[in-house]
């Protein structure tokens, strides 16, 4: 997996609470077998006045121009600004694939979604949760300056405006860990084998019939 | 000591090892595969050289992008005609055929919507821990079992390695007393649930549903409410065991017989709260005061009593509940103030993960006995959840009540609830829809859905809009 340390890039946003893993990847594209190449199609319907369609060209595709991700000013932002309980609903990891192809490395948002929050960090994308008070000073002073950037920082869990404001995040030291190593998960608990053995010998004995029943 | 949650027994029963940073390592004994969430998970795994931990805990079945029409279904795979659809069935029967892993395939007995499936097969059992790539998995909460969605990576996580890194949630005990109205189904008490806490009311808990109305409700009423936890923000639903459980479990074809069967069933007894357990949050309603829900908006909770009206744009607390409104209201095409049974419907869909069981089949034949859809509704899709729904409810004649009201019986599969096959809305149109989500677009592009109970549902068809089907019922209202 992608490692995250540091960011520095241009800011984008999404200024609605509640968006959806519908919106920000539709369904029609949920039918590749691939992991990669969701990011023209995200927030297809937000963006694109046609219906998109899967392996579809979308760079003829007529635009909706006054959706902000779509304004020239936002052209190659990495970091999405957003409102609260971000990419709720589905589970489909194809919603941070889709936000990760499209080129954001990180999001920044008061709170997201369970499923959602923990597959961003199974793709190397840094979900930062700020307070809606400090989300809000970052989308007032997005609104005043034309090619707004902010620094995040993962070792020292701060996010970093030009203005002066240090802004501390909090996050589980097992996420950020493997985040900063870029560590192979499923590596990591192979080895513990032994330790996953041992667990389903004593089960077996305790629980047989969990064991064995589907064939 | 203090006393532990039903989650607490759940949790510590799976854990293989806590680890000094905070995460543990948790076992899991059932895992759920389908079509849409498993393609990169086994692409992964071969890509690294690994193989599955385990066969015997996996059970799949294609179900999100199958046509439910009769005569598409009729040629199996090669004849979907969806060619990228076709693709990852393929893709689906091939990984399963590889690795050797029991697949109920697109016509065969057994093969259904993925939690309908497993619980009517036995294949997930009390005290389980269960997962699946889809955010619906909660449904198998139902049975006590630890069950939650997960994403591709870790299905192929759990592939590998038959257990998840994860970190232990917090408890919340959602308790409905008293007892339901006539007319009021499981489908009206979650939604009015999700109403009071809010779509991110339960993010980071686990739900345990207690209380009367909940051990007075059958088991597959309990799975519609464990179903929907996902649409209150939590991973998790459970319902404590109790004899109804045990009594659902009896002679499924995964589940134990004999004298395996009495010593797993005295160990599921054991699967309920303490009563001295302690939990993080707790919410309570009453049976009595819930109506039949409908929601008018985008979100889940965006939902009112039928007798209600749209709420207006004066009411709301502050401008972010004036923005957010003023953009459901633009997108479903509705008023502020509308009466809600104002509302027409262009078609109808029962069906789903939530509502397409046995019971929810009875429901809504109920009521479309006699009766017929009205001229005004384009289409009204019954999609039974699975092979063995579809088979009963056809045992039972309520697939020529359907017919015979003028409303498409189909075969087993998500259908609607998703549109990702030819099931769905164009631009514009209202559902009366017995699924689990009304976010824009879902149930296809520019679609409205108002989400409801199966005989809700069928009222609105025959009706040709939102209506109380308490009054269908001969109840005075």
């Amino acid at each position: 997996m992608k490692a995250f340390t540091v960011h520095r890039g241009l800011v984008g946003p999404m200024d609605r609470a509640n968006v959806d893993t519908d919106m920000i990847i539709p369904k029609q594209f949920l039918k590749s077998i691939k992991r990669s190449g969701f990011g023209p199609n995200l927030f297809d319907e937000l963006r694109y006045h046609d219906e998109g369609q899967p392996g579809a060209d979308c760079s003829q595709r007529p635009i909706k121009a006054d959706f902000p991700l779509n304004l020239p000013r936002y052209q190659g932002a990495s970091i999405l600004l957003a409102r609260k309980n971000f990419g709720c609903g589905s589970s489909r990891e194809h919603a941070p694939w889709a936000l990760e192809d499209y080129g954001f490395n990180a999001l920044i948002a008061p709170s997201y979604a369970d499923i959602f929050y923990n597959n961003c960090f199974k793709n190397g994308l840094l979900p930062v949760n700020l307070s809606e008070e400090q989300v809000e000073t970052l989308f007032q002073e997005m609104a005043e300056k034309e090619g707004y950037q902010l620094s995040i920082d993962l070792p020292s869990q701060t996010v970093t405006t030009d203005s002066g404001h240090v802004f501390h995040f909090e996050l589980d030291e097992f996420r950020k860990e493997c985040l900063l190593n870029g560590l192979d998960e499923i590596g990591l608990t192979l080895k513990e084998a032994d330790a996953i053995k041992q667990y389903e010998t004593q089960r077996a004995q305790q629980h047989p019939w969990v064991f064995g029943a589907i064939k | 000591m203090t006393g532990r949650t039903l989650y607490d027994k759940l949790w510590d029963s799976h854990l293989v090892k806590q680890n000094t940073d905070g995460s543990s390592l948790i076992y899991i004994d059932r895992h759920v595969l389908h079509e849409v969430t498993s393609p990169q998970a086994f692409e992964g795994l071969r890509l690294a050289g690994r193989r599955p931990w385990r066969l015997d805990t996996n059970i799949a079945t294609p179900d999100h992008n199958i046509s439910t029409d009769k005569s598409e279904r009729a040629a199996g795979v090669a004849g979907m005609v969806d060619e990228v659809s076709r693709i990852q069935v393929q893709t689906l029967d091939d990984n399963c055929d590889f690795y050797g892993i029991k697949e109920f395939k697109i016509n065969e007995m057994g093969q259904g919507i993925v939690h309908v499936m497993g619980p009517e097969l036995g294949a997930t059992m009390p005290g389980m821990t269960v997962v699946c790539g889809d955010s619906h998995t909660a449904t198998h909460g139902a049975l006590a079992c630890l069950a939650h969605g997960i994403g591709t990576s870790e299905v192929e996580h759990v592939l590998a390695t038959q257990c998840l890194v994860a970190k232990k949630m917090k408890n919340m005990r959602v308790t409905v007393n008293g007892q339901l109205g006539t007319g009021v189904t499981p489908k009206d008490v979650v939604l009015a649930i999700i109403g009071k806490i809010g779509t991110a009311g339960g993010n980071e808990h686990a739900i345990e549903f207690a209380g009367s109305v909940f051990r007075d409700m059958s088991i597959e009423g309990r799975m519609t409410v464990c179903n929907m936890a996902i649409e209150a923000g939590a991973r998790v639903g459970m319902v404590a065991v109790d004899q109804k459980t045990i009594d659902y479990c009896e002679g499924r074809q995964f589940v134990p017989k004999g004298e395996m069967f009495q010593r797993a069933a005295s160990y599921w007894q054991t699967l309920v709260s303490d009563a001295d357990a302690v939990f993080d949050t707790e919410v309570v309603l009453h049976g009595d005061e819930i109506a039949p829900q409908v929601t008018w908006g985008t979100s889940p909770e965006m939902v009112a009593p039928v007798t209600a009206s749209v709420p207006t744009l004066a009411e709301q607390p502050s401008e972010e509940k004036r923005k957010g409104l003023a953009r459901a209201l633009e997108y479903m095409g509705l008023e502020g103030g509308q009466s809600i049974q104002s509302i027409a419907v262009d078609r109808v869909f029962i069906g789903s993960c939530t509502n397409s069981r046995i019971e929810d089949m009875r429901a809504a034949a109920a009521v479309a006995k006699g009766r017929s859809v009205a001229s005004t509704v384009k289409q009204v899709l019954v999609v039974p959840g699975s092979q063995m729904v579809k088979a009963q409810a056809e045992a039972e004649g309520l697939h020529e009540i359907f017919i015979a009201a003028g409303m498409d019986w189909r075969e087993p599969g998500c259908s609607m609830c998703l549109a990702m096959n030819a099931d769905k809305l164009g631009a514009g149109e209202h559902c009366a829809s017995t699924s689990n989500r009304n976010f824009e677009g879902r149930q296809g592009n520019g679609g409205r859905t108002h989400l409801m109970s199966p005989a809700m549902a069928a009222a609105a068809a025959v009706a040709g809009h939102i209506v109380d089907v308490r009054t269908l019922m001969g109840e005075n209202h």
